[in-house]
């Protein structure tokens, strides 16, 4: 296990960065986490981490980009413009949870 | 044990393969056929992958309108085609009997929703949203006598295969 100091907060980490804690998280520490990968936090950002946290509460499992539109209503398009390039792994990251493990 | 990085542990993102590109030539049109290529190539955007898919020979009902709906899968020549709880191998002798190919397709579909993944023209959809590039073959169009017209709007057009070469350079190429 890992600690790691982020804006001054101490979090707990996977090997590669991602939250292993999510009760450590809030939105504070979200917009600490996006900088960390270049991206400044919009309430379209948030709207969308919000959903991720809400689904993961009741799915146990990080919401796929598939997902993220099908059930959070957020386009694909949407997510890639958000979050380039890589948006499902970037949105886990920066809502504090873990990489999606589903292929689709 | 528990170590403390002082330097910010973050995923490293930022190290994308901007040259890096990805050809899937989708030459099936049966159903269990048609997902590989489209999995791969939506995990590949999902990565930050330039990916192209070229659609030739039976591939090509996989982007024609009155057809991307309606792929069908028969367990005709599949050995690993596995009865639901039972568990044991479907024997081959079945295989071809009347409406098999319709109950393994209805099968397929069901095992597929129930996992939520996409049905082929939505799945086509969410890979042209991400930023992938569809291309129609001009030999199979010629073959079938399909038009621009008979094609998804999404398609790029009805390309040459040496077109198709000459825009894929340097890319990794899959053929299914």
């Amino acid at each position: 296990m890992t600690v790691t100091d982020i804006a001054g907060r101490t979090v707990h980490v996977d090997s590669e960065g991602f939250l292993t804690d999510p009760s450590e998280w809030d939105e504070e520490l979200a917009k600490a986490l996006a900088e960390q990968i270049g991206i400044t936090l919009t309430e379209e950002h948030l709207r969308m981490l919000r959903f991720l946290r809400a689904d993961f509460t009741t799915t146990h499992e990080t919401a796929t980009t598939r997902r993220v539109q099908a059930v959070g209503g957020f386009p694909v398009k949407q997510q890639f413009a958000l979050f380039p390039q890589k948006p499902a792994k970037k949105m886990a990251y920066v809502a504090g949870l873990p990489k999606p493990h589903g292929c689709v | 044990m528990t170590t403390l990085e002082t330097v910010p542990v973050v995923p490293s993102f930022d190290v994308v393969d901007t040259d890096r590109k990805l050809a899937i030539i989708c030459s099936k049109g049966n159903l269990d056929m048609a997902y590989p290529g489209l999995v791969l190539a939506n995990a590949a955007l999902g990565e930050g992958v330039e990916t192209h898919l070229f659609f030739t020979f039976w591939g090509f009902d996989m982007i024609t309108r009155d057809r991307m709906a309606k792929l069908a899968f028969s367990p005709a020549g599949n050995a690993a085609m596995h009865l639901p709880r039972i568990g044991t191998r479907l024997p081959q002798a079945l295989a071809p009997l009347p409406g098999m190919t319709a109950l393994a397709t209805w099968m397929l579909r069901r095992q597929i929703a129930a996992i939520d993944v996409p049905e082929v023209p939505d799945f086509l959809d969410q890979i042209v949203a991400s930023g992938g590039h569809l291309w129609a073959c001009r030999m199979s169009a010629d073959m079938q006598h399909l038009t621009e017209a008979d094609l998804r709007d999404d398609v790029e057009g009805i390309i040459s295969a040496s077109d198709f070469i000459e825009k894929t350079a340097g890319a990794q190429l899959l053929f299914i």
